[in-house]
């Protein structure tokens, strides 16, 4: 068993939502643990959408994506939050009572939290792996069919297809090409967003017979028993053939899945998380749900709408975490409590 | 008002009106037209607003942008006509457009 790791508040998702938690927490005296399946903070708005401006944030008229996450960071510098990414929380286990919750948390990375209140500011979901609706797909999958590379020993001495066009595609077809027997880069155009030396190495490579670059796009997959045969593959002239291959990795992109929130033991209503308003409290007591994955009448799917709800529910989150101590209301501008937390 | 049609993977066709200066994918989750998923919200971020112009509609809207044709990498059964109905604009000029929308979008 590991080492468990006791917090006061543990926020699931990074995202600019989960990111001011940890300020409205941290004013309460309430230390955060952070987690989040991507490997970098700011969730949407740095995976989906960095470099794009957004409008709506009071007080700034305009921010991209990645300006605002950069910003959260510096401001909840001064609580010193820890984060773990790359980490998908698989389970939430109810050890304490209505009135003094307390929570083990469980991650696929086997961090294993004991916390007093459950933030949930998961977005749309945990961002994964898209999967090509290919018939049958999911019977190679983990054995010929992969969405990433954990090992590269895995790919020794196979024919490896490598299907897409980003920097994920061309990075691992390149660092793959070293270990497998051969490799094939498929993609439905000539032309490549990933980084241009790792498209001149790809073609470099190619000119040099060391590997295969095929226009195309997969329809099928042959083989059995898990054991991937042939890609059936629409040529650009719109004919099928085979390409014979016994493992492949897809690139395609994420995509949002609510994955295991749904066995938490929470009340769902559409792949949201129904919240109360006055705290935004899930029906488990202790579990709170804030930003785009919660819902109540009259929710609207804004950054500050999130805010407002991590403000309120850090209110309640303080009666679990202090019982005895009385909560007073304070402004950052006149409180000197306040100001010493912050540090200014 | 400018009508706009989408035909879906089992050939079931519905005309909605659009407002000038949204776009193909806004007009169709107004309207909730199946088929379009939108997970971005139309950054250009996601490709689950795919579809497939119809072919006497592919050379009169406006062609597609690079970043457009880069997320098009995302979607599947990518075709000569398809686009990402979030960049597409309605205006005049499109008025009586035909979208087909894919079996899955991802």
């Amino acid at each position: 068993m590991p080492d468990i790791i006791k917090t006061d508040a543990l926020i699931v998702g990074a995202g600019p939502v989960g990111l001011f938690a940890v300020f409205e927490l941290g004013l309460l005296d309430i230390k955060a643990h952070v987690l989040d399946i991507l490997p970098m903070a700011g969730g949407q708005c740095a995976e989906l959408y960095p470099e794009k401006p957004i409008y709506d944030i009071p007080g700034f008229p305009t921010v991209t994506g990645q300006g605002l996450v950069d910003n959260l960071l510096k401001q909840i510098e001064p609580f010193s939050p820890t984060f773990h990414f790359g980490e998908m929380v698989t389970q939430v286990e109810p050890l304490g009572t209505a009135e003094a919750p307390l929570f083990r948390v469980t991650t696929d990375g086997e961090l294993v939290f004991e916390t007093k209140a459950l933030l949930i500011a998961a977005g749309g979901g945990s961002f994964q792996p898209k999967k090509p609706p290919i018939p049958g797909i999911d019977a190679y999958e983990g054995t010929s069919v992969f969405y990433a590379v954990r090992k590269m020993e895995t790919f020794r001495g196979r024919h490896v297809l490598v299907v897409g066009g980003g920097d994920s595609a061309l990075d691992w077809a390149l660092n793959l090409e070293k270990v497998a027997d051969r490799v094939t880069l498929m993609h439905r155009r000539d032309a490549f967003r990933a980084a241009p030396h790792s498209v001149n190495a790809m073609r470099e490579l190619v000119r040099e017979k060391k590997m295969d670059f095929v226009l195309g796009q997969v329809t099928g997959l042959k083989g059995e028993g898990g054991a991937l045969s042939a890609a059936v593959v629409r040529g650009e002239d719109g004919t099928s053939f085979d390409l014979p291959c016994d493992a492949m990795l897809p690139f395609f992109g994420l995509t949002m899945k609510l994955g295991p929130i749904a066995d938490w033991g929470l009340n769902l209503h559409e792949n949201l998380i129904p919240a109360d308003t006055e705290k935004f409290e899930t029906n488990v007591p202790g579990v709170f749900a804030v930003g785009d994955i919660n819902t109540y009448p009259g929710k609207l799917k804004l950054i500050l709408s999130g805010f407002h709800e991590v403000a309120l529910a850090a209110q309640r989150a303080h009666r679990y975490v202090y019982p005895d101590k009385k909560l007073t209301f304070q402004y950052t501008t006149s409180s000197s409590s306040l100001q010493k937390k912050l540090g200014v | 008002m400018v009508q706009i049609t989408f035909i879906d993977a089992a050939g079931q066709s519905r005309t909605v009106e659009g407002e000038t200066g949204a776009t193909v994918m806004e007009t169709a989750l107004k309207n909730n037209v199946p088929g379009i998923e939108a997970e971005c919200g139309g950054a250009c971020a996601c490709a689950t607003c795919h579809v497939y112009v119809d072919e006497s509609w592919a050379d009169r809207i406006p062609a597609a942008q690079p970043m457009e044709e880069d997320m098009l990498d995302f979607a599947f059964d990518v075709r000569k006509t398809s686009r990402l109905s979030c960049q597409i604009r309605v205006t005049a000029e499109v008025d009586g457009l035909v979208v087909n929308t894919p079996e899955r979008q991802g």
